[in-house]
């Protein structure tokens, strides 16, 4: 709650700040920003302050795992802005919009992580959809930037069109739209076919904002034009809040109905892995490939969501961690490369790992990491994920999992095969800047951690 | 502690050898190894000739999950450690004359590699030996791949993809099992044993087949063998010691202690078709290794023939045969890495792209790399009194009893085995010397110090088996008598 509140306030405030001659003060003010509200996050851990009293009408709950999913997300969300430096810095003429953006998008991410109330939901997805349109665009000179926030603003307009409509349709057959109300409506004996075909159209306004196949083709096309900065930011708080929003519904308020749903959801998780792991085999473009591994990852989280059990919740906030933590120290070397190649295809990787070890290392291990190779979160993650499949009795989903895991090796291991095998014509070194360096550190940290010593993190939950 | 130690020393030194010069990270790296014999042999020198798991460590890694961080070893872990850290200062040496570039980087990923496999080797808990199992294949592949010849890249990404695919199956086989002990799962391996044996048949079938997908790609076994001799021979030559002499007996490892026990219902079932998917591997390679002009690839598919021998003994489930088998382990360790070490010495000196008609007369420059060379080739066909003797015997015999005719057969691998090998030390040894021998130099002191450890080991070995049977002999009892009772339990209880 306070992070919502304190998040909208200081994007507002950042955005003042650009009327400032000074525009290098806006990086520092956006990272303190987001600081402080991560640290006013974790005040409500163990017990929710309620700072608004009568105000508070129960439309979002706070809980352990509502914080540990807003906690990524600024973390994200940190790591994008510190990424920012010279990409905004430099080639913007109004920073100032671009951090402010940045906040406010991520406020509707942190409103879908902890709805009770379908309205919070909606609003979430909007609040979090329409600054990504924008900033997907933000090359305004570049066709493909103009031609991936066309794509996203009308297929994500449409999306939103259908959860509306779900909405519209679930409050008909329930007349609630607290996801409490729902539950009890789900409990009944018999349901409409209303709610069920509400539950549906929800569904598929959520999944598309996951980019799990069908509705999964905006993704490699946005992903590749919009800048790198947002691709990361896009791949990965939108990812983080879209699951956790997904569970949410399906856990509290449409628990009851289990086996309504959980075929369907297992066929487009298996849908989802084998569009996004075969197709990323043919991808000759960097970003294109990570977009489409972000399909297969949805598919992976599905497979969780799918299970709903005890250990799901744990494993897809673990997941997310560990994803977020890799696909970021992805982005951010290839947003380090292409300031000096300005391309998206692997050879402009080639012999990094000669220039820059750092890079190499960091990039290696972001892609062991999405991989799922021990020693990296993304092994603890989809071990998880892996459980409570198996607890649920979804052995089958798995042995799909496991085989497309085995295709997605091929084309993660292009990454460190260009990095390290490959040689350069020029041996230039490539300068990182410390903003970027600190990403690549706490990225890899991160990701060494989170395989290492899964216990610190999963004992607070 | 000490198992502790001996994971965690090559790791930090590892990293320390990244932080030295070129010239100097070698030897940081050959100190390393030393300190980690060392260790070993503290630990062999405690090591008390019972059942038991010693050493032992254990601390919570995921306690809500029943997941531990715990480490042992009994007598045939034992084994296996001690050959881990006796081959790697022989590796690390072997390396020291073949100008590589980023060396640091080259022998830091040679200890990560021994940490994992000693990780593998120690584990006691089932996620734990995926860990490390996992863990050792980064190292290599990376090792293979950098610095590997011409075709490297699409040859190590067979490797790497192969053996994850096998590797995947395996963890899916550990989950299951994981998920069957009980209300409050737990990983740790007397638990996973427990809730094996407990499974139907198909079940048992299950996990049996993911288990065995990781093992059989790893050894290989015949006909999962397909991405071996391209490896083996891309990969730089201390790489292709480190996959043959130590990374191969993870395999075999694997098969005694988390396939045997764990379904024996399963493993009886699926015996004869195993055994003799062995025996047609150890003819198929040892033919093939006849036809081999390229000493590397002959020597790659020579190691492919006693691997096979290996599978077969093991699953013979007699106590010769298992005997055998670890005690083979160790000794093709030794004679793998020394062979390798030879073929290495040979293609430096004359080229790489030789064939094996162009050779000859080395004796005559350089007796005593022929001596070392004889003395590890002679391990390698098992001639009595050498390493390979003991072994061979007793696997043979352990199969002869499964079978009589699967037995003689696999009994060829003493023959064809021969042929191969004392061509391949004729031929580039003795005669007159051609072009490409007719300069050929001494051993350098690094090189005839590789060599030295290994030959003594075969002299030893050869000598004193029972030094090295006697460690093994009371866990390998153990094991076996564990896998036949439980065997005829669940011949008796289950239909």
């Amino acid at each position: 709650m306070l992070s919502i509140v304190l998040l909208s306030f200081f994007g507002i405030v950042n955005l003042f700040l650009g009327f400032q001659k000074n525009k290098n003060i806006l990086l520092p003010a956006a990272f303190i920003f987001t600081l402080i509200v991560f640290a006013a996050n974790l005040v409500d851990f163990n017990q929710p302050i309620d700072v608004f009293g009568e105000f508070n009408t129960g439309m979002l709950t706070i809980d352990k795992i509502t914080v540990g999913f807003t906690a990524i997300i600024l973390v994200a969300n940190l790591l994008v802005i510190l990424l920012a430096d010279k990409y905004i810095l430099g080639k913007q003429s109004q920073p100032a919009e671009y951090f402010s953006i940045l906040m406010l998008s991520t406020v509707g991410a942190i409103m879908m992580v902890s709805y009770d109330h379908l309205l919070i939901l909606f609003l979430g997805v909007e609040t979090l959809s329409i600054p990504m349109y924008v900033l997907a665009g933000a090359e305004k000179r570049n066709l493909r930037s103009n031609e991936a926030a066309l794509k996203y603003f009308l297929m994500g307009a449409f999306a939103t069109g259908f959860l509306l409509f779900g909405v519209a349709l679930v409050y008909g057959a329930t007349g609630a739209f607290s996801l409490a109300g729902i539950k009890e409506a789900c409990s009944a004996v018999e349901q409409s076919p209303l709610l069920i075909l509400g539950l549906g159209f929800l569904l598929v306004g959520m999944l598309f904002k996951v980019s799990a196949a069908p509705f999964h083709f905006w993704t490699p096309d946005v992903y590749q034009g919009a800048p790198t900065l947002f691709t990361a930011f896009m791949s990965t708080v939108v990812k983080t809040a879209g699951f956790a929003a997904i569970y949410r519904l399906l856990s509290s308020g449409f628990g009851p109905i289990v086996p309504t749903w959980s075929i369907a959801l297992a066929v487009i998780a298996v849908v989802t892995l084998l569009i996004g792991n075969l197709i990323a085999i043919t991808q000759t473009s960097f970003k294109r490939t990570m977009a489409y591994s972000s399909i297969s990852h949805a598919g992976y989280m599905l497979i969780a969501i799918v299970a709903m059990n005890s250990f799901s919740q744990e494993a897809i906030l673990y997941y997310s961690a560990a994803y977020t933590f890799a696909t970021i120290a992805a982005f951010a070397v290839q947003h380090v490369v292409e300031q000096h190649h300005d391309r998206d295809d692997f050879e402009i990787f080639h012999g990094i790992g000669k220039t820059n070890p750092f890079l190499a290392l960091v990039g290696t291990v972001a892609m062991l990491s999405l991989a799922g190779i021990p020693l990296t979160g993304g092994f603890i993650g989809k071990l998880m994920v892996f459980t409570s499949a198996y607890q649920s009795g979804f052995g089958w989903l798995l042995i799909v999992a496991v085989l497309m895991s085995t295709v997605s090796m091929y084309y993660y291991l292009r990454l460190p095969i260009a990095i390290l095998l490959k040689k350069t014509v020029t041996e230039e070194k490539i300068s990182v800047s410390p903003g970027a360096s600190i990403v690549l550190w706490i990225c890899l940290i991160g990701t060494v951690v989170l395989g290492l010593f899964p216990n610190l993190f999963t004992s607070l939950f | 502690m000490l198992s502790l130690t001996l994971i965690i020393l090559p790791v930090i030194c590892g990293l320390m050898v990244l932080a030295f010069k070129s010239d100097i990270a070698k030897y940081v790296a050959l100190a390393a190894a030393v300190a980690e014999l060392a260790v070993v042999l503290v630990a062999f020198s405690g090591f008390a000739t019972n059942a038991d798991v010693q050493y032992a460590f254990s601390m919570p890694w995921m306690p809500e999950w029943g997941i531990s961080f715990s480490l042992g070893m009994d007598g045939i872990s034992m084994m296996l450690v001690f050959l881990a850290a006796i081959l790697m200062p022989s590796i690390i040496l072997s390396a020291f004359n073949n100008e590589k570039k980023f060396p640091p980087v080259f022998y830091a990923l040679m200890l990560l590699m021994q940490s994992g496999l000693m990780g593998v080797f120690l584990a006691q808990d089932g996620f734990l030996f995926y860990f490390f199992w996992e863990i050792a294949l980064i190292p290599i592949y990376f090792l293979a791949s950098i610095w590997g010849s011409e075709r490297k890249i699409p040859v190590t990404t067979k490797f790497f993809i192969y053996t994850i695919f096998g590797s995947l199956f395996m963890l899916l086989s550990i989950l299951y099992l994981y998920l069957h002990t009980g209300d409050t799962p737990s990983a740790a391996i007397s638990d996973l044993y427990r809730a094996g044996r407990s499974l139907g048949h198909l079940e048992q079938t299950y996990v049996f087949l993911g288990l065995f997908a990781a093992f059989a790609i790893k050894m290989p076994l015949f006909p999962f063998h397909t991405w071996q001799p391209d490896t083996y021979t891309e990969a730089p030559t201390p790489a292709t010691m480190l996959l043959s002499g130590i990374m191969l007996k993870m395999g075999v490892y694997g098969l005694i202690r988390w396939l045997l026990p764990v379904v024996p219902w399963a493993v009886n079932e699926w015996t004869p078709i195993i055994i003799v998917l062995s025996v047609i591997g150890i003819i198929y390679g040892s033919i093939i290794a006849i036809r081999q002009r390229d000493i590397k690839r002959l020597v790659a598919y020579s190691s492919f023939a006693h691997v096979g021998l290996m599978g077969a003994a093991i699953f013979s489930l007699e106590i010769e045969g298992l005997q055998g088998a670890i005690i083979q382990m160790v000794a093709h360790g030794i004679n793998v890495v020394g062979l390798f070490h030879a073929v290495q010495i040979i293609r430096t000196r004359v080229g790489r792209t030789l064939d094996i008609s162009d050779l000859g007369g080395i004796t005559q420059s350089s007796p005593s790399l022929t001596v070392y060379f004889m003395l590890v080739l002679l391990g390698s066909v098992a001639l009595p009194l050498t390493n390979g003797f003991p072994g061979e015997f007793l696997m043979l015999k352990g199969v002869f009893m499964y079978n009589p005719i699967l037995g003689v057969v696999a009994g060829l691998t003493i023959i064809l085995g021969a042929v191969y090998m004392l061509r391949l030390f004729q031929s580039t040894m003795f005669g007159p010397k051609t072009e490409a021998t007719q300069n050929f130099a001494k051993l350098t002191f690094s090189e005839g110090m590789a060599f030295f450890p290994l030959a003594s080991l075969v002299l030893l070995m050869g000598f004193f088996p029972n030094i090295f049977l006697s460690i093994t002999e009371p866990a390998a009892k153990a094991l076996l008598t564990d896998v036949v009772s439980a065997l005829s339990n669940s011949l008796t209880l289950k239909p």
